[in-house]
């Protein structure tokens, strides 16, 4: 046990965690103005469920023992019995268990808080519940397993994904895109433009973002040493190249880069980083950030509009797009010079690790949009997943919980 | 001339410019207030404590020549219209004098 790695993770679970309130503010700034509140009590509820789910049962499904064909973990460590204080050498040998676990569930956590954007501003509250606990539980759990569980089967090719670009923002961002096509458009989603009510709070979560994702990728070395620093050089660099690009972008298309299109953009670039960060070079992530930014802004800004899904707050298009990218730029971008414990990409003549992050890709996507469509289907027969169209004019700030944000008058 | 306020529920909003756009009555100012009138509606809770106080209303203030003073108020209860206690009220005044700041034309032609 090493006492600066166990204050390291217990300081990046900490910094995790601040995420969630941080895409709490940057979806609710984006949001009209009578639906921040939903978006910011959609995202606090899930802070508290999958943080019992994960006690409960969630960790040990994500990371116990593997049941056979890793698929699953098993129930071992059910209720974190039979866990201890020790750490568990398959995970990281330096750091408590329970630390690892708690960074984890931080994981567990922010994906689900990531969804929230694509049905934004018309789901009941009950079913978002029952579907998020359904959903972390049967598609994040698995797919956690699968890549970094004991025995799971994708660990077991060789697929790179250093803190989760897959994990996290592609099952997400897919998932995302199912369920706002299920769910239908918003009331008047072609008709009126939905201006974002309050763009400082959009800044002041992105800023959030940037903050807690050094806990998530320079924590994910799991140990406080030159690994998870410079995961912390190339995190930091990519943000800044995305965020860069996309203002310049706007600029030459539009005439003035905006707060908006900075901030997404930075947002693209750490999403991009993340599955490389603790295996390419820092300018490589200069690329991997100006290229990702590029495709995740032709994606909200192309893609949407000739689809005309209406993935709300752009999880699909930022998320999923930048996920994307930056699963298949591990294969194109990694450097066994900078991670002995990872492989060599197309760059360096390797064509195998980009395969393996293909098909790393293609599996969990089809996982992913598979079981959305099971779960959705399954809460919208038995609690129906839309509000009345009168409350969603209305909006669900008051219509769900009864509370709303800012006053007329004093 | 007339000077036409409206009271309606905020939510009915787009689609009451969009009828007044139909009816070509293009100049409007809007902003929001809080009143009460018979609607009983969402109650908002703070801490347990319950309001049941005044409720978030838009108003509209619409001046027209005669012409359109009925196309306009056609408008509004079209777009405005639920049938359930709390869609609002239609005022129409009598309008003295309108005068634009910009030319210093007066009366009909300054209305438009």
């Amino acid at each position: 046990m090493n006492s600066g790695d166990t204050a390291w993770i217990l300081i990046c679970s900490a910094l995790v965690f601040i995420m969630t309130p941080g895409v709490a503010l940057f979806y609710g700034g984006m949001a009209r103005r009578k639906n921040i509140l939903s978006i910011l009590m959609q995202c606090f509820f899930i802070m508290c469920l999958v943080s019992i789910q994960w006690v409960l049962f969630g960790y040990s499904i994500a990371f116990a023992p593997d049941l056979g064909y890793g698929l699953l973990g098993g129930l071992d460590w059910v209720g974190l019995g039979h866990m201890g204080t020790t750490p568990n050498t398959d995970y990281a040998g330096t750091i408590p268990h329970l630390a690892f676990m708690a960074f984890q569930l931080m994981f567990a956590i922010i994906t689900c808080a990531l969804i929230v954007g694509a049905f934004a501003e018309r789901i009941k509250f009950t079913a978002f519940a029952v579907l998020i606990l359904l959903w972390t539980t049967l598609v994040y759990d698995p797919i956690a397993h699968w890549v970094w569980g004991t025995g799971g089967w994708l660990k077991g090719i060789g697929a790179l994904d250093f803190a989760g670009g897959i994990v996290v923002h592609v099952s997400s961002g897919v998932s995302a895109l199912h369920m706002a096509i299920l769910i239908g458009k918003r009331c008047g989603y072609t008709k009126q433009v939905f201006a974002p009510h309050n763009l400082p709070l959009t800044v002041m979560g992105g800023a959030l973002l940037w903050f807690g994702w050094f806990g998530f990728n320079a924590g994910s070395a799991l140990e406080a040493g030159g690994l998870a620093a410079h995961a912390f050089v190339t995190t930091n660099t990519a943000t800044a190249a995305a965020g860069m690009t996309w203002a310049f972008i706007e600029w030459r298309r539009l005439g003035a880069p905006t707060i908006l299109g900075i901030v997404t953009g930075a947002l693209a670039g750490m999403i991009a980083i993340t599955p490389a960060c603790g295996y390419v070079t820092p300018l490589s992530a200069v690329i991997i950030g100006i290229l990702g930014s590029v495709a995740c802004y032709l994606a909200v800004t192309v893609l949407k509009t000739k689809f005309g899904y209406d993935d709300s707050l752009d999880v699909f298009g930022v998320h999923g797009i930048g996920g994307m990218w930056g699963t298949i730029a591990t294969g194109i971008f990694a450097d066994k010079a900078v991670n002995a414990a990872g492989a060599d990409g197309l760059i360096y003549g390797n064509v195998h690790l980009f395969l393996v992050q293909c098909l790393y890709l293609v599996s969990c996507v089809a996982f992913a949009i598979a079981m959305t469509w099971m779960l959705y289907k399954f809460v919208d027969a038995t609690i129906g997943m839309r509000v009345e169209k009168e409350d969603e004019l209305v909006g669900l700030d008051l219509t769900q919980h009864h509370e709303s944000a800012y006053t007329v008058l004093e | 001339m007339k000077y036409i306020i409206a009271i309606i529920q905020p939510h009915r909003l787009e689609e009451v410019k969009e009828e007044l756009e139909k009816a070509e009555v293009h100049l409007i100012t809007v902003s929001n207030i809080l009143g009460r009138g018979r609607q009983k509606g969402y109650t908002e809770v703070y801490r347990n404590a319950r309001e049941v106080g005044l409720l978030k209303k838009t108003k509209i203030e619409i001046a027209v020549n005669e012409e359109f003073v009925q196309p306009t108020i056609d408008a509004i209860m079209k777009g405005a219209h639920t049938g359930r206690t709390g869609d609002g009220k239609i005022f129409v005044l009598d309008l003295h004098e309108v005068v634009r700041i910009g030319t210093g034309e007066r009366g009909g032609l300054a209305i438009g």
